[in-house]
């Protein structure tokens, strides 16, 4: 989408005051490139990496991150890593890398509340796992655009909470100009709803939390006669497979692990079913929203349930009446695997901002470096693409997010931001 | 545990909670006069006082400035801010806590219905908005009618009951506005408008029949031969027009903003332009008309077409025309408890930070026409006003104390009230239960 940006940003670090790089101190400036080859030099780099005995490694001062063709070649302290002439330089107070949104719905949910513009979820039937964000995503959503020019890089997005079974979610990155260009992996969980939210519309099941229950659970035992008449027929010549049936395939490959249950549930009884379930079926849950999930830390650390919090900001009204800002720093500090989500809003914002939500979380107890990990390298490790995003380090993807002060401050503005090396917005937002 | 025990708790629950108001009450008339010493002190209405002091009595500001000229009265109980913030109480020009309503959906045009009697004051959306350190809302009913009814001015106070909440203006008179709206939100199947042209129509004509009303009675000239019947509806549509109740107008897209300014000048009643998200592209005709406005800040765009076009940008653009800009949470679009980062967020798109505290108290007050007795820490004015941990524009800085007129009404070291500032178990119910068991109000 942005390969026809041959005009590279420059922030020139003259004047950082409080309002940093806006509007006057921003330089666009045509530089030779070196072909496949850029650095991005900060005051802080926040690498976001672990060391060996799992802390966050501290950032580097004065740091540069060297990126070839699109990956991470080097990083380290400006002394350490050399930059051959001519290659374009970008420059920013901090660097973090590219920002992971978690749970978004963005490019399924457009940016107008209209129908043409929502195709989040769909109400024809209860449970529709056979849906695949894959076909919905609008790769040109404006709502993309948006969150892009905020520093997110990577989304999880897909089908919003609303029906028992909504569809399967996939991984983005926020660039290209059709979806094969912009996915990173497809086909990544399948999302489930309990407690009101997921009720049947017009008296429609489920229309209670025990009906949920008993559909999910009818519904596995299914699938269970399926697998096991698919492998009766590869193990034995003369037995015929079953026809096809999509949705037993996409739930199937929740029962063989091979995609997790991701449940959105907010008030204590739903995720107690949720983790009931968890223990039923034996498959890999992820616990999405939680607003009270504090009242259940033992258990999802007990069953290794981790946890895609929902936004720090949200309405704290109906399930999630009790959400509370502290839930992200408490889950932390317990050893729960967590990262943050925007979520779902049905009316506005039509999406939330990560940064800004993480920012909160911090603020309310998270400390920096956990904070801003729930939103990068703890987001990647949740959602299996750590080998790719969530870090600078040599090897990973060029993704990089660049700001003019502390990134969680209200007045700070995001100046850049860079996917596999490409700078894909050059805004002061 | 035996029932006797539970009995006992119980009881003792119950005592506490006697006692707690008597407290309350005492303390109310004990600290007649309290100095708060070695904060920055923001007054909003004049320079940044490092190491300042407040002086309050009975629930006014009797001093404010910096410590080497401000004598504090003998026997004033003393409380050190030092390291601490304080600015004025924070005002929301447009509130939803509370939930009050107005028109029901027979018609249009309801000014006969007032938010007062619909509001419920113990909803944990006003403990939210005093731990966000708001002192003053105007309590709107919604959007979907022309003219939904009466708004309600609220002073934050602690009560039980909306008129302990109450402003009263000087014959006693609840004050509020008059909320209107236009574009989408009121056009509905009928008898509620379809089109916009169809919407300024009937406005029109229920104005026109206000202006025959207030005729009436002034040809009657008391005779109560030829004064015509009450009525609800024409008597908030002439204190409209006569300048007595400030009409709060909902609009967004630029031409509908314009046809505000156009009604308003065909009818003269005052009016504060709310939400705006169209105002960078009508800034100048705007400033030309010094119509307030008052903006809110969402987290992206987008949501109905009409509001597509909003932008961050919209305080700085304002700022930079003269136009006098408060902003708003129309709570529950945004949360009470994160007003201040409206502020932050317009500081951030360019406005100055002067304009953004501003914006958060004293171009509030003077929306709601009530300048003269709160907005910004003046001697004179009501006692309201936020302790913080810091600067108002960052993201760490917390909300400590807020203060109405001379009372404490949040306190975050108190756990109770902390539970409302940060949620958590039970900080979704609009009150404590004192019934049904130990965990009762947990």
């Amino acid at each position: 989408m942005m390969n026809h940006r041959m005009l590279i940003v420059i922030c020139l670090l003259v004047v950082i005051s409080d309002v940093g790089c806006a509007g006057h101190s921003v330089k666009e400036v045509t530089v030779p490139k070196v072909d496949g080859l850029i650095a991005i030099r900060g005051a802080v780099v926040h690498t976001m990496a672990r060391q060996e005995d799992g802390s966050w490694a501290a950032p580097i001062a004065n740091g540069v991150v060297l990126v070839r063709d699109g990956k991470v070649v080097a990083v380290g302290p400006a002394d350490s890593v050399e930059i051959p002439d001519g290659v374009t330089v970008l420059e920013a107070e901090v660097v973090t890398p590219g920002l992971i949104d978690a749970h978004s719905v963005v490019g399924l949910a457009g940016w107008l509340n209209y129908d043409h513009d929502q195709d989040q979820i769909e109400r024809s039937a209860p449970m529709q796992p056979e849906l695949d964000a894959f076909d919905a995503y609008n790769v040109r959503e404006p709502l993309i655009d948006w969150v892009r020019s905020l520093g997110v890089t990577t989304l999880h997005t897909g089908h919003a909470p609303g029906q028992l079974i909504s569809g399967q979610t996939f991984v983005v990155k926020t660039r290209g100009d059709n979806v094969d260009e912009a996915v990173l992996k497809p086909k990544m969980m399948v999302a489930c709803t309990l407690g009101s939210a997921g009720y049947g519309r017009e008296g429609k099941s489920p229309g209670s939390r025990a009906k949920q229950m008993a559909m999910l659970r009818q519904e596995f035992i299914h699938v269970r006669g399926y697998l096991d008449k698919v492998s009766a027929a590869q193990a034995d010549p003369e037995k015929d497979p079953p026809a096809r049936d999509l949705r037993k395939e996409a739930l199937g490959r929740v029962l063989s692990g091979e995609a997790p249950l991701m449940i959105s549930a907010h008030s204590s009884v739903d995720i107690q079913n949720a983790l009931r379930l968890q223990k039923e079926l034996q498959i890999r849950l992820v616990l999405e929203g939680g607003a009270e999930c504090y009242d259940h830390i033992e258990a999802l650390l007990e069953q290794k349930v981790p946890v895609i919090i929902h936004p720090t900001m949200m309405r704290a009204s109906g399930a999630g009446k009790n959400a509370s800002m502290e839930t992200a720093g408490k889950l932390v500090a317990a050893g729960v695997s967590v990262a943050l989500g925007s979520g779902y809003e049905s009316y506005v914002p039509k999406t939330r901002v990560v940064l800004w939500e993480a920012a909160i979380a911090c603020a309310y107890g998270c400390p920096f470096a956990d904070a801003l990990g729930l939103i990068t390298a703890s987001a990647a490790q949740l959602l299996g693409i750590s080998d790719r995003v969530g870090s600078l380090e040599v090897g990973k993807d060029g993704d990089m997010a660049l700001f003019d002060g502390d990134p969680f401050e209200y007045t700070t503005h995001c100046i850049g931001t860079v996917i596999d090396g490409n700078v894909v917005s050059d805004l002061v937002r | 545990m035996s029932s006797e025990a539970r009995l006992k708790i119980r009881t003792g629950m119950r005592s506490t909670f006697f006692t707690m108001l008597l407290l309350s009450t005492t303390v109310i008339n004990a600290a007649d006069v309290t100095a708060f010493t070695g904060a920055r002190v923001m007054p909003v209405s004049g320079p940044v006082i490092e190491a300042g002091v407040l002086v309050v009595r009975d629930g006014k500001i009797e001093a404010v400035g910096a410590s080497k000229d401000v004598v504090i009265p003998p026997g004033a109980e003393q409380i050190d801010a030092s390291g601490k913030t304080i600015i004025p109480g924070l005002i929301c020009t447009h509130s939803h806590i509370g939930m009050g309503g107005g028109g029901d959906s027979s018609g249009p045009i309801q000014p006969e219905c007032w938010t007062l009697d619909s509001v419920n004051v113990r909803a944990a959306s006003l403990e939210r908005a005093r731990a966000g350190g708001l002192t003053l809302v105007n309590q709107m009913p919604g959007s979907g009618h022309l003219i939904s009814g009466r708004t309600t001015y609220l002073k934050l106070r602690r009560g039980g009951t909306v008129d302990e909440l109450l402003i009263k203006d000087s014959t006693g008179w609840p004050m509020g506005g008059l909320k209107m709206a236009n574009g989408t939100n009121s056009q509905r199947s009928s008898p509620f408008p379809g089109t916009r042209a169809k919407s300024a129509a009937l406005v029109r004509e229920s104005y026109v029949k206000a202006q025959e009303y207030r005729d009436k009675i002034a040809r009657a000239e008391d005779d109560p031969e030829k004064m015509p019947e009450r009525n609800l509806r024409m008597e908030a549509l002439v204190e409209a027009i006569e300048g007595k109740r400030i009409v709060h107008h909902h609009t967004h897209r630029h031409d509908d903003i314009l046809t505000v300014l156009r009604l308003r000048d065909e009818f003269g009643f005052q009016v504060v332009l709310h939400h705006v998200s169209d105002a960078w592209k009508v800034v100048d005709e705007i400033a030309a008309a010094k119509a307030p406005c008052s903006i809110i800040v969402i987290d992206s765009p987008g949501g109905k077409l009409e509001a597509r076009d909003i932008r961050l940008e919209n305080g700085v653009v304002l700022e930079k025309a003269g136009v006098n800009v408060a902003f708003h949470t129309d709570d529950f679009i945004t949360d009470s408890r994160l007003f201040l980062r409206s502020a932050a967020l317009g500081v951030r798109a360019g406005m100055s930070r002067e304009g953004a505290l501003r914006a958060l108290t004293l171009s509030g007050a003077e929306m709601l026409g009530l300048e003269k007795r709160t907005g910004s820490l003046v001697p004179g004015k009501d006692a309201d006003f936020v302790i913080l941990s810091g600067d108002p524009m960052s993201v760490y800085t917390q909300v400590l104390e807020t203060w109405v007129e001379g009372i404490r009404v949040f306190d975050r070291s108190d756990p109770e009230q902390r539970l409302y500032a940060v949620g958590g178990r039970g900080a979704g119910d609009d009150q404590a239960y004192h019934c049904c068991g130990e965990r009762g109000g947990q």
